[in-house]
């Protein structure tokens, strides 16, 4: 029986076999490659897409159990006119990815910290970001989310007319 | 690395190899020496015309196989590097479009095809002097690098930090300031005025006098006939517009929106995916297995049975992996189920206290210098696990006598022949596509691709195209590791608290004097290789050799300051030559840092110095032990000398991932064995630095001595265990010997 849901705003029905884990329905179904494979335990964060609202790592979550749920991935994140988000863009002003494979679950993990906290201090990060990069792009991903908190207060408002 | 099982090719290359030891790194050796490189002085003419064939199919026009530049004005650069991230290839077109005077915004970069056409030739010793008659550059290279470049000729290898300070300087540079002279030439003919009256300005050839000028573009045809000149004046740097400048990596905007297509992202319709496990304890065989578990598993297809690894078939991941887990393979051991962590560090310990040598580099009669009583110190260093964070993946699909093989390797080249020799094909029906690469820090290199085999095999006995992923527990107990390695030092110091003599004795596979920089100026000085192989693959790890030597070197002159009751930063200098680019990057960071300064009450300063890859690199760290017993670094100040830097922030960017690479392995990684087998299993047990564990903040400054370029992608990495070690010591008066710092907290 197909799990009904909505990914990116768009209602979608899911033929996976319940078990199986939401970042392959995402990856392998629906053909949504920018969330990644990383360690499969939940312990890098790499696959890390928000389901309704909240942050979550897709490797370990049945799909079964997302049912009903919003799910958005990293491609869900730019604004309807093609916008990137106010996250992104501080990303790409910081040049923080280097390999860039986990910077997809990075920055959903500080989106949805920026939507909790608004402003995240030093220790907030801390806490909420604990996905790994092996390339070592913490400095420049605490330098990022520090820029974009502004930024990402106004964005989050609706249209305010211009970019 | 004396442990791994590889093909070695004759190489085509006319070097002089004495003393080089020949490895894994020739397996491209099909390439001819020259071919591609550079327009005029091809040695095999018919590889520059595939090549251009093949680059042309889509329009415009070639110059030296590694530049195209389109009637619409674009510019397109054929890289023979993968970019793994570290901004190689934004910093190789920064090169080539600065002596091309090109318009930036008009610039890409895509990988070279992975063909012998664009064998990157250009590290090799003869080409460099055969071909590019700059003797200043060849003669500024020791003997230690050549002998690592040559590893590398005829191939497409990334490592060893040296896409921009080889291929850029030695081929990119030359490349577009050949081909910028070649446009001018062809607008002067076409503009009937002479070559001198005319100069070059974003992607345009401008006559003042006349106030006419012309578009590349259009020029492009007609240049590229010619004959390009072999050794163009290059510009003064004064001159640069481009490189030197913090241009925003070109591959960056793909890496925040989720559209980068890194190998384990690519799909082809009827596509299926395959995981795989080998034997557990290396060098085991696979001795059976009941493949039903498995095929009663919802969605598994096939379970094929390799002679070291069993491989589940599926319609996704999922089904592959849990078809896999359903399985109760049986593997024999090779003989390897006595060896264990502590067997490995007895072994090493026992060919040391023998005293028998493998390899020995030494100057001054150390022995004598030592006298009876020397100090000493033993030191000891796991496995180490690259970790990158996109697991092997490659996609192979063969069909109609032709193989295809998809995905992000650190030698494209090396992998299609590899492939090409797996599969019995001829080379010209193999191709290898290229793609992004999510980390690889030495773990994608040539020698330890056994993926690429494994994917071969599969492929050419399915019917449809299949993906074949490494799960992380495979990655994690497969890798190609960071050798496990033991040392014994001992040095002597006079009444005058100088050192007398200085011995680091060290177990490991592979001999690491080619890479060790030992900068002190002492009157004798020995470093005695003994070779220990386990059954573990061994490999480059970022900054290869250097992680341990540095360790080992920058930890006990440590603690002979301490002996010698001297400031550490104070003590170093004394030992290091007047007026050397080592003392000026350790006084630059004992200013910079505030080193002397008060600090806290349970917080230590430590200070590591180590040249790695011809660039010099001191951090000084601010460390305590937290309540959890956890080291916690508050403050990183880092000197770098690189000799000149193309992209100062990215750059910047390597050094704080290097750092940070250093750092995490140092607080808390080891791969461990017990009876032949790996014993972590994820990244559970496997525990990598984090944001809460990274220092907040890397204090990064660039000396740019205007020495021959160093690299930059690995030498963050050395000094920053033993910095940390020494602030640890500097807080808490306990020395840090064997890594990484966690384990021995907790013991």
């Amino acid at each position: 029986m197909a799990i009904q849901t909505s990914i990116n705003g768009k209602p979608v029905a899911l033929a996976a076999e319940p078990d199986t884990p939401l970042l392959w329905v995402i990856r392998e179904e629906l053909g949504l490659t920018g969330t990644k494979f990383g360690c499969g335990i939940a312990a890098c964060g790499a696959c890390t897409v928000h389901v309704d609202g909240e942050p979550t790592r897709s490797c370990s979550l049945p799909v079964s159990e997302v049912a009903g749920k919003s799910i958005t991935t990293i491609e869900g994140l730019k604004s309807a006119d093609g916008r990137l988000h106010a996250v992104q863009q501080a990303w790409i002003s910081a040049q923080v990815p280097q390999c860039g494979y986990c910077q997809s679950g990075q920055i959903m993990a500080a989106v949805a910290l920026i939507e909790k906290t608004g402003s995240p201090s030093d220790a907030q990060i801390d806490e909420a970001m604990t996905n790994i990069c092996r390339c070592g792009t913490y400095p420049r991903i605490r330098k990022a989310i520090h820029a974009a908190t502004g930024q990402a207060a106004k964005a989050a408002k609706p249209a305010e007319g211009g970019a | 690395m004396a442990d791994t099982p590889a093909t070695e090719v004759q190489p085509a290359a006319p070097a002089k190899r004495k003393g080089v030891k020949r490895r894994a790194f020739l397996i491209g050796g099909v390439a001819v020496v020259g071919a591609g490189l550079f327009g005029i002085s091809i040695a095999d003419r018919n590889a520059a015309k595939s090549a251009k064939a093949l680059l042309e199919s889509d329009g415009g026009h070639i110059f030296a196989t590694w530049l195209k530049i389109g009637e619409d004005d674009s510019i397109t650069i054929y890289s023979p590097h993968t970019d793994i991230g570290q901004g190689s290839n934004t910093g190789l077109a920064q090169m080539l479009a600065e002596e091309l005077d090109a318009a930036w915004d008009q610039v890409r970069v895509v990988s070279a095809p992975a063909e012998p056409a664009f064998a990157n030739v250009g590290l090799g010793r003869a080409f460099l002097a055969d071909m590019t008659r700059q003797p200043a550059i060849i003669n500024g290279i020791p003997q230690s690098f050549l002998s690592f470049i040559a590893r590398q000729m005829n191939l497409q290898m990334t490592g060893g930090s040296t896409a921009l300070r080889f291929t850029g300087r030695v081929t990119f540079q030359n490349v577009g300031a050949a081909t910028r002279l070649a446009l001018v030439e062809t607008a002067a003919k076409r503009l009937a005025v002479p070559v001198a009256e005319l100069t070059t300005q974003d992607s345009h050839v401008i006559h003042a006098k006349s106030g006419r000028s012309l578009r590349y573009g259009e020029l492009a045809a007609e240049a590229a006939t010619l004959s390009l000149d072999n050794a163009p004046k290059l510009k003064d740097p004064s001159q640069y517009r481009i490189m030197r400048q913090s241009m925003q990596r070109l591959d960056i905007p793909a890496k925040v929106d989720g559209s980068a297509q890194y190998g384990i992202d690519f799909s082809v319709p009827d596509m299926r995916v395959a995981t795989i496990m080998a034997a557990p304890v290396r060098g085991g065989k696979l001795t059976s297995v009941d493949t039903a578990p498995a095929l009663a598993v919802k969605g598994v297809e096939k379970v094929i049975k390799l002679d070291d690894a069993v491989a589940v078939v599926a319609k996704g991941y999922w089904p592959a992996i849990s078809g896999l887990r359903a399985l109760t393979p049986q593997f024999s051991d090779g003989g390897n189920g006595g060896i264990s962590t502590a067997s490995i560090f007895k072994a090493q310990g026992d060919l040391m206290a023998k005293g028998d040598a493998d390899g020995e580099a030494s100057d001054g009669d150390v022995q004598a210098g030592l006298g009876a009583q020397p100090i000493e110190a033993n030191y000891q260093v796991p496995f180490l696990h690259h970790a990158m964070m996109e697991p092997f993946a490659l996609t192979a699909h063969f069909k109609d006598g032709k193989l295809n093989i998809w995905g992000g390797m650190q030698d494209p080249l090396a992998t299609k022949m590899m492939a090409v020799d797996v599969s019995g094909l001829d080379a010209d029906d193999v191709n290898f596509h290229p793609m992004i690469i999510g980390g690889s820090f030495g773990r994608r290199l040539p020698m330890y691709m056994e993926i690429v085999g494994q994917v071969t095999k599969l492929a050419m006995q399915l019917p449809y195209p299949v993906k074949l992923i490494w799960s992380r527990e495979e990655e994690v107990a497969q890798g190609a590791y960071r050798p496990q390695s033991s040392a014994a030092l001992k040095a002597s110091l006079t009444k005058e608290k100088r050192l007398a003599a200085y011995r680091n004795d060290y177990a490991q596979p592979e001999s690491a004097e080619s890479e060790t920089v030992f900068p002190y100026a002492l009157p004798a000085v020995s470093r005695r290789h003994f070779a220990h192989v386990s059954n573990q693959q061994t490999g480059a790890w970022r900054s290869v050799n250097s992680t341990q030597q540095g360790f080992y070197n920058e930890s006990f002159m440590d603690e002979l300051a301490h002996a010698a009751g001297e400031d550490p930063v104070v003590f170093r200098r004394n030992h290091l030559k007047a007026g050397s680019r080592h003392v000026r990057v350790l006084d630059e960071v004992a200013a910079r840092s505030g080193w002397g300064s008060p600090l806290p009450a349970g917080t230590g300063r430590g200070v590591a110095l180590v040249e790695s890859f011809r660039t010099i690199v001191a951090h000084v760290i601010e460390a305590s032990i937290g309540e959890d017993g956890m080291p916690k670094v508050h403050k990183v100040t880092t000197v770098v000398d690189a000799g000149s830097i193309v992209n100062p922030d990215a750059a910047m960017a390597q050094i704080e991932g290097g750092t940070i690479m250093g750092l995490s392995s140092a607080i808390g990684e080891a791969i461990t064995l017990e009876n032949g087998a790996v014993q972590q299993s994820n990244l559970a047990d496997y525990p990598l630095l984090k944001m809460a564990g990274a220092p907040l903040e890397i204090d990064i400054h660039f000396l740019n001595s205007g020495a021959d370029m160093g690299g930059i992608g690995e030498p963050g990495v050395p000094p920053a265990a033993p910095a940390l070690a020494n602030a640890l010591f500097a807080a808490t008066g306990k020395r840090v010997r064997n890594l990484p710092i966690l384990t021995q907290a907790k013991a």
